[in-house]
């Protein structure tokens, strides 16, 4: 029999009750997913089991790619002008910096996002959701952070979708960042949130994050000063790279 | 500050990240250029065609100080002009195809360092998979490079690339099970 929503609730509690008395007992706050989390069931054969290795000779992942002008148009920040006519859906902006652990900008790097159009459909062939596409959305994004490790990207909020974990599984509203730091080693893929979605308690790779202060932190805020007069609602996101500490330690890049 | 968390990259990445010449850091034909390649599989010994690898490297000379222009784009409409064939930009990213299967055309980097032995590194990303994982690929193995040699040979032996015929060398990742690859972290 397909596990419930009642089922998944169960192993999502029962790995939350855990990992608080962990902390009770004095374990550090987990800043970061366990890659093995079984209530979201396509983890379970796809994390390693062995420790990973710490590795202290790596002057290769404590630099990084560099991008400039010419990986990125004007335009791809604006995911509402890619087609002749407006998407349709609520226009949002979503803006805010990327930063290394000690809060210093990270400057000049590439940030790009993909997303669901405002039905919760993606524009790719495997997405079966049975939701109109939008001829006048694709929803996929890139621009550089400024010198202030700030992003900019127009689009509109992308709508809940279903999806195959459990019976009645559904993600909330999202949109996926990719973001470089100035070190391969602070790479991130991660998926930022919109505030009080109620589909946040059920989904579990929102809740793959351990503890509830880490995983406000994939939360956007809304932020009226953000939001243009009359064209769109402003959220705003900061993004903390984590990284080997000989990267933040690191002058000048 | 508090690091943001990963999470997945999912099942429908493959729109947005991959672009037409990710793999091809060398030009074709070039004399020097060599392909690497391989498969992703899971715990359970199946390919994995939802994978998406990146590979950083230094140039043939050791340099890492990369160059922009990976992902150049054509600034008329949008679309991806590929790499400008002189400048080495050290970045490759490539999905793995519905066989589990990827493959880089690119230059053997360079030792980074008096006594250095030269590997690619790569990041693996894939749906099920909530936190990336770094790996490196060698070219040979050898018992100067210090994570090499703090591994037993078994272990090993998921880090060094086979050569093939016509410049080719070949890696599998296994992300679980008994060849599972040796993946870092770095603090
Ligand atoms: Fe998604």
């Amino acid at each position: 029999m397909p596990d419930s929503q009642g089922d998944i609730d169960r192993e999502i509690a029962d790995i939350a009750t855990a990992a608080a008395k962990a902390v009770a007992g004095g374990e550090p706050e987990p800043e970061h997913v366990s890659r093995d989390y079984p209530p979201y069931r396509s983890s379970v054969l796809r994390h390693p089991r062995l420790p990973l290795i710490l590795t202290e000779e790596a002057d290769t992942e404590l630099r990084g790619p560099v991008f400039g002008v010419t990986d990125v148009t004007e335009l791809d920040r604006d995911l509402t002008r890619h087609h002749p006519g407006e998407p349709l859906g609520e226009r949002i902006t979503v803006s805010g910096r990327v930063l290394d652990r000690s809060g210093r900008p990270v400057r000049g790097q590439l940030v790009e996002v993909w997303q669901a159009n405002a039905s919760g459909r993606y524009a790719h062939d495997r997405d079966q959701h049975p939701a109109p596409l939008d001829p006048n959305f694709t929803g996929t994004g890139r621009c550089l952070t400024d010198d202030e490790g700030r992003y900019h990207f127009t689009t509109i909020k992308p709508g809940a979708y279903p999806w195959r974990n459990h019976v009645n599984a559904w993600r909330p509203a999202h949109i996926h960042f990719s973001v470089f730091g100035t070190a391969f080693a602070q790479r991130l893929v991660t998926q930022m949130y919109f505030p009080n979605d109620p589909l946040f308690r059920y989904d579990p790779i929102f809740n793959s994050v351990p503890s509830e202060s880490a995983r406000q932190r994939m939360i956007a805020a809304y932020d009226h000063d953000l939001s243009s007069p009359e064209w769109s609602l402003g959220y705003r996101w900061d993004i903390v790279l984590d990284g080997p500490s000989a990267t933040w330690m690191e002058e000048g890049r | 500050m508090k690091p943001t968390p990963s999470q997945t990259v999912g099942p429908f990445y493959g729109y947005a990240l991959p672009y037409p010449g990710g793999g091809e850091l060398a030009p074709a034909g070039h004399p020097d250029a060599v392909v690497v390649h391989g498969f992703v599989y899971d715990g359970a010994g199946e390919p994995v065609p939802d994978a998406l690898l990146e590979f950083w490297q230094a140039d043939p000379g050791g340099g890492l100080d990369g160059e922009p222009g990976s992902m150049r784009k054509d600034q008329v409409n949008r679309s991806f002009a590929g790499r400008d064939l002189v400048r080495f930009t050290g970045f490759a990213r490539v999905a793995t195809d519905a066989d589990g299967q990827w493959a880089v055309r690119t230059f053997r980097p360079g030792a980074t360092g008096p006594g250095r032995v030269p590997y690619i590194s790569v990041c693996v990303f894939a749906r099920g998979l909530l936190h990336h994982l770094y790996t490196r690929i060698y070219f040979e193995d050898s018992a100067s490079d210090p994570l090499l040699a703090s591994l037993e040979p078994d272990r090993r032996a998921t880090l060094v690339a086979t050569a093939g015929p016509g410049g080719t060398h070949r890696l599998d990742i296994h992300l679980q099970g008994e060849r599972e690859t040796v993946f870092l972290e770095f603090r």
